[in-house]
C-alpha cells in the first residue's frame, strides 16, 4: 500500500473512532425502556433501585419475593450489586419492581415521622441458621425501644450467644427495616452499626422524636 | 479456566455493569446498523436477548464481544423484518441501501450505512465494538482473514465516497 494511502485510512479510521451517534440522552431513554421490557419479561432476578433518606442514599434491592438488600449509604453501590449478583444471581438491573416503589414510600413515611413499622414483604434469603433467628427476634423490637446484644441472642434462642449475635446484626443485609440499630451494648453507647455509629446513633434520635 | 477447571459457573458481574460499560457503544452500533430512529429497539431487543442468556455466559472476559455478536444478529433481524414490510422482491441487502435514513448522527456513518451488509457489520463492529478481528469473524461467522478484508474494504469504499485524506 503506498504511504498517502495509509495516511488516508488513518485519518478515516480516526473519524469513525471519534463521531458519536446517538448521545446520552438517546442511552438514557433506551436504558430506561430496557429496564422496562425485562421487567415485565420477568428476566430481572434482583431489581435495585437507588433512594434518598436523610441519612444518604441507599441501594434497595428486591427479588420477587421481596425486599432482599438494603446499602447503607457507606457502602459501595458497586460493592452491594457485586455482592448480589454473586449470592442471588447475576441478574441484576435497575429497574422497577412494586415491592421497590413500596419500601421507598414507607422509607419516607419512617423518616418523616409517619410510620413506625415496615409492613413491605421480605426475602430473607441472604442469611440463615442461628443468624437468621437473630434478625426474626431482632425485627420484633418495636419502633423507639431498644435491646441488648443478650435480650436478642436470648430471644433467637441462645441466650449465651451475644458475641454470635453481635456478628449477626453486624451482616444484617436489610439495615433500618430490619432494626438492628435498636440493639445496643449494656455500656450505655451507640455500639458499633454496619452503616457507622453516627448513623445508628441518628435513627436511634429519630425514634425518640 | 480456574473456573472451569474447578466445576463451578464462571462469577458473573451485575448485568447493570454489562449495560453501563458497554451500553453507549452499543446503542452507537445499533444506529450504524438500521439507522438513527431504529436504534433503540435494536439496542432493547439485544439487551433483553443477552439478559435472558445471560447466565449461560461461560467467560465473563469475552462480554463485549457476545453482546455484540448479539446485537449483530439483532440488527439482520430487523432488516429483515422490513424487508417483509417492502416490496416481496428486494431482497435485505438492496433494502439496507435503498433505505438510508435521514442522517442525525455522524455524517460519516450515514455513509457506512449505504455500505454492503458484511462490510458495514464488520467496520462497525471494529470501530463501535472495539472487537478484534477474531471476534469480528467469530461473530459473523466468517474467518478472522476475511473479517480482516471485510473492514479493509469497508476503509477503502469509505475513502472513495467520502473523500477523506
Amino acid at each position: 500500500m503506498r504511504s498517502e494511502d495509509r495516511s488516508a485510512l488513518d485519518a478515516l479510521e480516526r473519524r469513525l473512532s471519534e463521531e458519536s451517534g446517538p448521545d446520552a440522552a438517546a442511552f438514557a431513554r433506551a436504558r430506561r425502556a430496557l429496564a422496562e421490557r425485562a421487567a415485565a419479561a420477568g428476566l430481572v432476578d434482583v431489581a435495585f433501585e437507588r433512594h434518598e433518606t436523610p441519612l444518604g442514599a441507599l441501594v434497595l434491592g428486591a427479588t420477587a419475593e421481596g425486599l432482599v438488600r438494603v446499602g447503607l449509604p457507606n457502602e459501595p453501590e458497586e460493592a452491594v450489586l457485586e455482592e448480589l449478583a454473586a449470592r442471588v444471581s447475576p441478574r441484576v438491573l435497575r429497574a422497577p419492581r412494586p415491592s421497590l416503589a413500596r419500601v421507598r414510600r414507607e422509607l419516607d413515611e419512617y423518616f418523616g415521622g409517619r410510620r413506625r413499622r415496615f409492613e413491605v414483604p421480605l426475602d430473607w434469603r441472604l442469611t440463615e441458621g442461628f443468624r437468621r433467628e437473630v434478625l426474626f427476634a431482632t425485627a420484633r423490637i418495636p419502633f423507639g425501644r431498644t435491646a441488648s446484644y443478650a435480650e436478642v441472642a436470648a430471644s433467637a434462642g441462645r441466650p449465651r450467644a451475644f458475641r454470635a449475635a453481635g456478628s449477626a446484626l453486624a451482616a444484617n443485609p436489610l439495615p433500618i427495616v430490619v432494626p438492628c440499630h435498636r440493639v445496643l451494648p449494656g455500656d450505655g453507647g451507640v455500639g458499633r452499626y454496619r452503616g457507622g455509629a453516627e448513623a445508628k446513633a441518628r435513627l436511634l434520635a429519630l425514634e425518640r422524636a | 479456566m480456574t473456573a472451569r477447571a474447578t466445576g463451578r459457573p464462571p462469577r458473573l458481574p451485575p448485568f447493570e455493569q454489562v449495560v453501563e460499560r458497554h451500553g453507549p457503544a452499543l446503542l452507537r452500533f445499533c444506529a450504524a446498523q438500521v439507522g438513527p430512529e431504529r436504534a433503540e429497539d435494536c439496542f432493547q431487543d439485544a439487551m433483553l436477548a443477552a439478559l435472558r442468556a445471560y447466565g449461560e455466559l461461560r467467560d465473563p472476559g469475552s462480554v463485549r464481544a457476545w453482546l455484540f455478536a448479539i446485537a449483530a444478529r439483532k440488527a439482520i433481524d430487523a432488516h429483515r423484518e422490513r424487508a417483509r414490510g417492502a416490496e416481496p422482491t428486494e431482497d435485505v441487502e438492496q433494502v439496507a441501501i435503498a433505505a438510508p435514513e435521514a442522517p442525525s448522527d455522524g455524517a460519516l456513518w450515514a455513509h457506512v450505512r449505504g455500505l454492503p451488509d458484511k462490510q458495514r457489520r464488520a467496520l462497525s463492529l471494529r470501530y463501535l465494538g472495539d472487537l478484534t478481528h477474531r471476534e469480528i469473524g467469530d461473530a459473523m461467522g466468517t474467518s478472522e482473514a476475511a473479517a480482516r478484508r471485510n473492514v479493509f474494504e469497508a476503509l477503502a469504499r469509505l475513502r472513495r465516497e467520502v473523500g477523506v485524506g
